[in-house]
């Protein structure tokens, strides 16, 4: 079988030097060819390993084989049994790491590009028009799903199909949560994002948009209304900061602010858009994750003439996929590595004029298994900014939680679930995603969401002969 | 999309709007705020509850026109929609039994001041009330504050009605006066509240501020609102909006609210230009 040789297909790209000022899609997708060669390299295994990588168990070798085949409509039902929003995943989730790495291909070769195929696949059937399968017979059973986020919005999707009444409720005025707030336009366009949105709703589910749980109602109030479940997906929301002098200067922004007011409420097309944006000439972004990435690429096309990462440890620590640190380097951001912010300063009027720096170098492996920044004495120096982006993590909010007696939380803010079905402390409560685990990825959101629905499910049919809620085996502290 | 029920023009450029949102009106309470987003292009604003009507369904705000996004939300009439509407944001104010209690009402602070007095008066306290503004065009709600307050001092900076006095006058003469007030709410402009938090430090009387910042989400995300009280950051969205004024960082808070100074004025010239262009006149 010649098909092992064909080399695995490159995506096109916009170039750097065009797309550093553009907010337009970076990647351009396959053509129907590239598709189908791609396709091809696949093995077919017996045994997937890709799909024990994926957290929602796509049925990865079967869309595959229907892309071979040309039955592009087959492909997308097949991906969509798993995956409700598959042209959002196979735009962001980190493959490498999770179904291609598994890839048999990838021992002497290069894995299926397994992600780009999804994309493809999903492009495919939007284009073509989506269909809506037939949701199950009506349970007569009512969900209330929180946070329209990747987490909420598969486990509203799923929950629906299966034939519940579910209402979905966003706090914000559009839903998508981090996919619509958060990642920027030129890595997930939002017409992609509002029409997988779209597609949960006609699934049957009740987006309730501007309705903050926690101030309109309470988790207890949503269960004593006649909810028989809710499912808190809220997603971690807050952002950290450094707690270092001129921390609150003009000119100094969390992630969460710059890239919302980008994004959700659209400031690079200000004055059309009423929302507006100061990227800067010289912008300083703190922090090495996607955030610090996207944060550090939208005040590239903002207008900014230089970008630097300031980052404490090294570029092997740095939490960013690799290939956005690959893109954000093509694009000419610099990196300033072992490098830690001690102070922001500030002028006369209140606006940053630059943040002071010291040296750091790499000691002994820490908590996390990663070498700690350790610093180099007498080694601070300023950089000359006039804004700084704060790109160092989130929490969860904690409105949710208002009066909502017996829901455990740790004291990093999250809540206390189980792994598996999502079952917090409080019975017909469960959660998934980022307000579980802290911040992490959409998939893995997705994933929790996933998980949730299914024993949502179980438990609404079933109802549950087993107690609520069993102690974990005693795992590491988080 | 949130029905504007009723609207009263209570001064040239403050204007008043009864606003249908019966989920925010069920849990509002006196001190909170909502954010209003006027149509799809629009900014998140926040705009503190000037009252509500659980029975009705309702939530009353009252602006005043100064930029693009409040001139914009002046031309919209009974009937018209809004894109968003969300609420009831922040902490409630804190009321209980304190005895005498003050409420300063500044310009378009009168209408955040009205019901934390209403609910104050309700809870048994004696209300003291000073409602001020630039001139008597821009006053509004005398009335309303006159039977909710024990007492009712009217001021304006010109004298063109009731006393010519900043809001500060009649305070710091109350307070002079030995009035045994335990705590004071003032809520206007910035540099208003400022000084009513000056004038009220040297009397030890707690004074509580209502502070009005940029924000974008409104729910504790973004950190566009925060500020410094006792040399803390806090989120004015869900710390606040309340906090002692005699605590607040007044530089800090001023300096942050300029930031968009120059696209304010960039946007309202648009407006101005041609209130449908959104901006392409000039883009």
């Amino acid at each position: 079988m010649p098909r092992e040789r064909i080399p695995r297909h490159e995506m096109p790209r916009q170039k750097p030097e065009v797309r550093r000022h553009n907010f337009e899609e970076v990647a351009l997708g396959y053509s129907q060819e590239e598709a189908i060669a791609e396709a091809k390299r696949c093995l077919q295994c017996k045994k997937p390993a890709c799909v024990e990588g994926c957290p929602v168990q796509v049925r990865i070798p079967e869309f595959i084989g229907a892309l071979r085949n040309e039955d592009f409509r087959r492909a997308a039902e097949l991906l969509k049994d798993r995956n409700n929003l598959p042209a959002i995943c196979g735009r962001v989730c980190p493959q490498e790491t999770q179904c291609e790495i598994r890839c048999i291909l990838g021992r002497k070769d290069e894995p299926v590009a397994i992600g780009r195929l999804e994309r493809w696949a999903a492009d495919w059937e939007r284009k073509a028009g989506v269909q809506v399968p037939a949701p199950a017979p009506a349970t007569g059973k009512r969900v209330a799903v929180i946070g329209a986020g990747p987490a909420g919005l598969t486990c509203a999707a799923d929950l629906a199909r299966l034939g519940h009444q579910v209402t979905l409720y966003e706090a914000l005025h559009e839903p998508g949560g981090v996919l619509m707030y958060g990642i920027p336009e030129f890595r997930l366009p939002k017409d992609i994002v509002r029409s997988e949105v779209d597609y949960v709703r006609q699934l049957g589910v009740d987006l309730r948009l501007n309705s903050v749980i926690g101030k309109i109602r309470t988790v207890h109030e949503l269960l004593e209304e006649g909810f028989d479940a809710v499912f808190l997906g809220t997603g971690a929301g807050l952002p950290m900061f450094m707690d270092i002098p001129g921390e609150n200067l003009s000119g100094v922004y969390s992630a969460n602010e710059f890239l919302t007011r980008n994004n959700l409420m659209k400031a690079y097309l200000f004055p059309q858009y009423d929302t507006p944006i100061k990227a800067g000439r010289r912008v300083a972004v703190v922090g090495a994750g996607n955030v610090a990435m996207d944060a550090s690429r939208t005040a590239l096309r903002l207008g900014a003439e230089e970008v630097h990462i300031v980052y404490r440890r090294s570029r092997d620590e740095a939490p960013a996929r690799k290939e956005e640190l690959e893109n954000a380097e093509e694009e000419g951001i610099i990196f300033d590595f072992l490098t830690n912010p001690v102070a922001v300063l500030g002028d006369d009027k209140g606006w940053v004029r630059g943040l002071r720096c010291q040296r750091m170098a790499l000691g002994e492996p820490d908590a996390s298994g990663r070498r700690r920044p350790v610093p180099i004495p007498d080694s601070e120096f300023d950089v000359d900014v006039d804004t700084v982006i704060m790109a160092l993590g989130t929490r969860p909010n904690p409105m949710v939680f208002a009066n909502a007696v017996g829901l455990e939380r740790t004291r990093h803010g999250t809540v206390v679930a189980n792994e598996e079905t999502g079952r917090t402390k409080l019975e017909r409560v469960w959660a998934g995603g980022d307000i579980v685990t802290g911040a992490a990825t959409v998939i893995s959101a997705m994933g929790a969401g996933k998980r949730a629905a299914a024993d949502i499910n179980a438990y609404l049919c079933n109802g549950s002969p087993e107690p609520w809620w069993e102690e974990p085996a005693p795992a590491t502290a988080s | 999309m949130y029905r504007i029920v009723a609207r009263e023009d209570l001064a040239p450029v403050t204007k008043l709007f009864v606003v249908d949102a019966p989920e925010v009106a069920c849990k509002a309470e006196p001190g909170q705020f909502v954010i209003v987003v006027v149509d799809e292009h629009g900014e998140r604003i926040p705009l503190t509850v000037a009252d509500y009507d659980r029975r009705a369904g309702t939530i009353t705000i009252i602006f005043q026109e100064v930029g693009k996004t409040t001139r914009l939300l002046g031309t919209k009439r009974p009937g018209d929609e809004l894109y968003a509407f969300t609420g009831p944001l922040g902490l409630p104010t804190e009321i209980e039994h304190y005895g005498t209690v003050m409420c300063i009402g500044g310009g378009v602070g009168i209408a955040p001041i009205y019901p934390i007095a209403r609910a104050l008066r309700a809870a048994g306290n004696r209300v003291i009330s000073i409602i001020g503004a630039r001139s008597r065009d821009l006053l509004f709600w005398e009335e309303r504050m006159r039977e909710v307050s024990d007492e009712l001092v009217v001021t304006t900076d010109d004298g063109s009605y009731g006393r010519k006095a900043l809001v500060t006058v009649p305070e710091k003469e109350i307070l002079e006066a030995g009035a045994p007030v335990a705590r004071i709410w003032g809520i206007g402009p910035a540099v208003m509240m400022k000084f009513v938090s000056l004038t009220s430090k040297p009397f030890g009387v707690k004074t509580i501020v209502s502070l009005n910042t940029i924000m974008v989400d409104g729910t504790g995300m973004c950190g566009a609102c925060r500020i410094e009280v006792a040399g803390k950051t806090r989120f004015v969205c869900v710390d606040g909006p309340e906090f002692d004024g005699h605590e607040v960082n007044w530089d800090l808070l001023m300096a942050r609210q300029r930031i968009y100074l120059d696209e304010e004025k960039r946007a309202l010239l648009d407006f101005e230009k041609c209130p449908s262009c959104r901006g392409e006149t000039t883009a």
